[in-house]
């Protein structure tokens, strides 16, 4: 199984200002492994604090660790189907916990069956996500949208 | 040097242990009732006397004492999220030997703020967010204690980027900054917090609570008598640089008011398929239940169990089990005295092992997953550790210990609380730990022999 990895990355950059920091893990009784271990090497070198909750990862224990790390994202992994059902009030959960307009990210199997990426989207928009990623989609994508979204390259 | 006198002040009890470092043996251990009120130095000489008379008129070429009188060493413990930086603070004042009075979360407020000054801790240790992490909360928490009305001191152990912040806050107020406790998400860092704190009890805190003359008497109070035991049972686990310890092992201290608990463990998940949750606990471990004790929190022993099941461990009617602990519960100083009562506290302390242990270690949860069955774990996995050492009168005294020992273990009627699977039991017959862990700061050799003698 995947060991935690809670490593910041000391890589040196030449950006003068702080690492912006996200969080990530696979939700609710998703053991999928791989997919969570490729983003979180994406996420590094892109120049993220990232902080890896590995898999098998409760709602709670997403909004915890951000709370404590100060993160200025969640990004959730689901490829098992089930996304929908654990992903329902985490917003609210968010909200709860004074994370009050944190930028939430959805990505990977995220519905039962092939349902079209814009239908995907509008559902996990409907659950209070900014983005939602369908299988397939390249890290990069997702680094894109979270420069845009936290105003990086402003 | 040879002979060296190992002091113990205690809430009600001095106790003193003399030990001869050549032929590495006990020479005689005695006690004697005190309170601060009536003069610490009388319960010293009183139980120095009672030892002489085991030891006939030695010479000691030192003394070194530990403490827990005048109410131990007191701590508030304030973190931010109650899962993560408030239960690393609370751990990590429970490690240093202190009685955590309450652990605050979140934003205190201005009530909290009252209830810490009006329990008049000897240190507030201060906390919350990983290095990086939130600044907002410790920040305005470092607010509120700046208007406190006590003179505690501060130590501040959160946050790195906010310490600055918070010890120009904290300006008026002694501030103590150390390193972060939680410096990256679920791992915890304590030794430096522990150090700090231990410094201050050494520097502070036994002049504040009226130990100076004790102080004097016997060249220094070297920590808080947890603290002392914890040592103890870190070197007899681990060893020395020239001998093996035992390895992995728990001990129980069983007391009147309060239970204590200690693992010497890494504790991690022993299957590949298990998950571990929350905070990585520390291979030294303590906690203190304080509602588990055979008199003062007698009913707290009750209330983790049934009377159905008392009457079943001790034999004896539910309704006379009832009665009985009612007036222990009055009388805090009644020893047993007949078959029945021995057969109740037993009873008792079965129950009261089993629950603090159990609290103690850590749980797994089972997860039906598409894949397959998955664990999840929190906290320690005490499973194979080989060893679990009893002391406390209550244990010691009834003999029972072979008995009692077993309830510290596995048990099919809570398979997920990971306690140990087999483990023999050691008894701690002359109460001889916390002078073992303050032996231990200069002759840990010897140390280490004396308790793998006198502990079976």
């Amino acid at each position: 199984m995947e060991e935690k990895n809670n490593e910041k990355n000391v890589e040196k950059t030449t950006e003068m200002k702080p690492k912006k920091k996200i969080v990530i893990g696979v939700i609710g009784a998703d053991v999928h492994a791989v997919g969570n271990a490729i983003l979180n090497r994406a996420f590094l070198d892109a120049g993220f604090d990232v902080t890896n909750l590995g898999v098998l990862v409760p709602q709670e224990e997403f909004i915890q660790a951000a709370v404590e790390v100060g993160a200025d994202a969640i990004l959730v992994s689901s490829l098992y189907g089930q996304g929908e059902i654990d992903c329902t009030g985490m917003r609210e959960k968010c909200d709860e916990a004074g994370l009050k307009g944190i930028l939430l990210y959805a990505g990977g199997n995220l519905v039962v069956g092939k349902v079209p990426e814009e239908e995907i989207v509008a559902r996990y928009r409907a659950l209070g996500f900014d983005r939602a990623f369908g299988p397939g989609t390249d890290p990069s994508v997702d680094i894109a949208c979270l420069r845009k979204d936290l105003h990086m390259d402003d | 040097m040879s002979n060296i006198l190992l002091i113990d002040f205690g809430s009600t009890y001095t106790k003193l242990t003399a030990v001869d470092t050549e032929t590495e043996s006990i020479l005689g251990t005695s006690q004697s009732y005190t309170t601060v009120e009536s003069d610490i130095i009388n319960g010293y000489e009183n139980a120095l006397s009672e030892l002489r008379k085991q030891t006939g008129g030695i010479v000691f070429d030192k003394r070194i004492a530990c403490s827990s009188a005048a109410g131990g060493l007191k701590m508030v413990a304030v973190g931010l999220v109650p899962e993560l930086t408030s239960k690393a603070a609370r751990l990590a004042s429970l490690g240093a030997g202190a009685k955590v009075i309450k652990t605050y979360s979140y934003e205190l407020t201005k009530s909290d703020l009252e209830e810490i000054d009006s329990s008049r801790p000897d240190i507030c240790l201060l906390c919350g967010g990983t290095d990086g992490g939130n600044k907002e909360v410790i920040i305005h928490n470092a607010g509120m204690l700046a208007k406190s009305t006590g003179h505690f001191p501060i130590v501040y152990a959160g946050n790195r980027n906010a310490a600055d912040e918070c010890a120009e806050i904290l300006a008026s107020k002694q501030c103590i900054v150390c390193s972060n406790v939680m410096p990256r998400l679920g791992i915890t860092d304590s030794a430096p917090v522990q150090k700090v704190i231990r410094e201050i009890f050494l520097t502070q805190i036994v002049k504040a609570k009226g130990l100076s003359k004790a102080q004097d008497l016997v060249g220094g109070i070297l920590m808080p008598t947890p603290s002392a035991v914890l040592a103890a049972m870190k070197l007899l686990s681990k060893g020395t640089e020239r001998e093996d310890g035992i390895g992995d092992l728990v001990a129980v201290d069983l007391g009147g008011a309060t239970t204590d608990v200690y693992s010497m463990c890494n504790g991690h998940p022993t299957n590949p398929m298990t998950t571990l949750r929350g905070l990585k606990e520390e291979y030294a471990k303590r906690t203190v239940e304080g509602d588990i004790g055979m008199r003062y929190s007698i009913k707290g022993i009750l209330e983790a169990s049934s009377p159905y099941e008392i009457s079943t461990i001790s034999g004896l009617p539910e309704d006379i089990c009832l009665e009985k602990i009612n007036h222990l519960a009055e009388n805090t100083d009644e020893l047993p005295s007949t078959e029945e009562d021995q057969n109740l506290d037993v009873a008792l302390a079965c129950i009261a092992v089993r629950t603090a242990v159990a609290r103690h270690a850590g749980r797994i949860e089972e997860y039906y997953t598409p894949m397959g069955v998955s664990y999840v774990q929190t906290g320690k996995d005490l499973g194979s550790v080989e060893t679990i050492i009893e002391t406390g009168g209550a244990l010691v005294r009834t003999g029972y210990a072979e008995k009692i020992g077993q309830y510290a273990l596995y048990s099919p009627n809570d398979p997920m609380s990971l306690r140990p699977k087999k483990a023999k039991i050691l008894t701690d017959r002359k109460y001889i730990l916390a002078a073992m862990g303050l032996l231990s700061t200069e002759y840990p050799d010897v140390a280490l022999h004396i308790m793998k003698k006198e502990l079976v």
